[in-house]
């Protein structure tokens, strides 16, 4: 195995993969959140689509998307690896443990909060991203994405499963912000306040803004 | 005497590593609350040997918190309730009278049960083996102030080499990691000038062998400094990433 696949291979090269897509893939819901946000205008969609067609057809964004695409997946399939070693790491389990004591139940439960969003994604995609695409592909035109999102969020059940996707997020993200830097080795007393400042608000604003869109849609607050 | 607590104690017993093991459960009627946790094990194995039974087996040594011999997972916790004390040194004044103590050996792929409580503990040795050393020519030692370290560098070195080796990190952390124990040998000589030589190296071999050892990887839950008898600090793993991953990406070890 050459040097640098070993590296990336190794504990640490899985944790710094995790922390590099994790950190980018934070940098994407900032995009996310922001050009989202725009329904909030109340403007029958027109601020929205204006950015949500750039994003769409702009040529550096779309490269970016296949990097995007890529991070994803990274992040997915490392994080399951890790999943997999560790769990192989103990073999025979405590018969009584006090984890409690030592960790916080986030913390200790990123793989089951990732699985979650993970089947979110998988939701989520399927709703305006996939169709979307083909759509694309197919024909060249773009769907409406604001009179899918109207649509989608006309039902109850589709508007609490974005709302427990965001709940996932916002306790993924409480342990992953800080956690990056932790595995970068980016540990310094001069920056830490500062890093958990930064992460706990990120995790806090940003599951919190994104909820709000089905709600406010569902309750006819945006229309 | 008065004061003194009963106690039903589970304890994991195993006859070997390849043996199935299970809990038994034992009464103390007569512990006194000034015991370290290990002399009521002492009482304890007196009363099975009077009983004509087998001893509960566990690792002991200098019973002052210095040697990392002793272990013991207790009600849930590596070295019991208390923080930043070795189970010898934790004292029965910590449990209540009628309290039912339920003690297990570490459970680590790394770490085989021996016997009873005691677990195989060389996957640690074989990573000091690793790199976790300074080659020196022998001779006189020198003036102890011939090299110049800076205060900072020098406490954080001492802090770091207070490891022990005990393996409770391992054992506190979900994934059975042992990048604490690994992170602390690596930081004490990679922050002093004698340390510098095998630098990158001592990083590369010494991850390569903790991951063959098959201990896993850290999610940073922070589990093993909380539990460190030792309380070393989550930082030296931030070292040790930047020390592994720096020397990954910059030595010439292809």
């Amino acid at each position: 195995m050459s040097w640098f696949s070993q590296t990336l291979t190794s504990s640490i090269g899985k944790k710094l993969l995790m922390a590099l897509t994790g950190l980018f893939l934070i940098s994407f819901l900032v995009i996310h959140a922001t050009i989202n946000a725009m329904i909030f205008y109340n403007d029958g969609g027109e601020t929205f689509s204006h950015w949500g067609h750039f994003m769409g057809t702009n040529p550096i964004i779309r490269t970016l998307e296949i990097g995007l695409v890529a991070g994803f997946l990274i992040h997915i399939i490392d994080g399951l690896m890790l999943w997999k070693s560790n769990r192989d790491a103990r073999p025979v389990k405590y018969a009584v443990n006090n984890a409690a004591a030592n960790s916080t139940w986030y913390s200790r439960s990123m793989g089951l909060l990732g699985t979650l969003l993970l089947i979110f994604l998988v939701i989520h995609t399927s709703h305006f991203w996939i169709p979307n695409r083909s759509n694309q592909f197919a024909t060249g035109e773009e769907l409406n994405l604001y009179q899918m999102m109207l649509e989608t969020f006309q039902n109850p059940v589709v508007v609490l499963i974005y709302v427990l996707g965001c709940v996932s997020l916002f306790w993924h993200l409480l342990h992953g912000f800080k956690s990056a830097f932790q595995s970068l080795g980016l540990n310094h007393v001069k920056y830490n306040g500062a890093i958990s400042f930064v992460g706990t608000a990120f995790s806090i604003i940003v599951p919190i803004l994104f909820a709000l869109m089905p709600i406010s849609i569902y309750l006819g607050w945006v229309k | 005497m008065e004061g003194n607590m009963r106690l039903s104690l589970k304890v994991w017993r195993q006859s070997n590593t390849d043996a199935a093991g299970g809990f038994e459960d034992y009464k103390l009627d007569n512990v006194s609350p000034d015991m370290s946790f290990l002399e009521m094990f002492d009482v304890l194995n007196e009363q099975l040997i009077e009983e004509g039974k087998e001893p509960v087996a566990f690792d002991h040594d200098c019973r002052e918190g210095i040697c990392g011999m002793c272990s013991m997972y207790i009600n849930g916790r590596p070295h019991g309730p208390l923080r930043g004390v070795t189970t010898c040194q934790l004292h029965m004044r910590s449990f209540k009278d009628g309290d039912t103590i339920v003690v297990e050996p570490w459970r680590a792929q790394a770490f085989p049960v021996i016997k009873d409580l005691v677990v195989d503990r060389d996957a640690f040795d074989r990573v000091i083996s690793a790199g976790g050393f300074v080659s020196v020519n022998t001779g006189n030692a020198q003036d102890a102030n011939s090299l110049p370290i800076a205060k900072e560098a020098a406490d954080d070195a001492f802090a770091a080499a207070a490891c022990i080796g005990c393996g409770a990190c391992v054992a506190a952390c979900k994934n059975a990691s042992a990048m604490l124990f690994v992170s602390a040998k690596i930081s004490q000589l990679a922050l002093l000038p004698q340390g510098q030589a095998e630098r990158s190296i001592r990083a590369e071999k010494m991850v390569a062998q903790m991951d063959a050892e098959g201990f896993g990887a850290c999610t940073n839950t922070g589990a093993c400094s909380a539990e460190c008898p030792k309380e070393i600090s989550l930082e030296n793993i931030a070292r040790m990433n930047r020390e592994y991953i720096g020397a990954k990406f910059s030595s010439s070890a292809v």
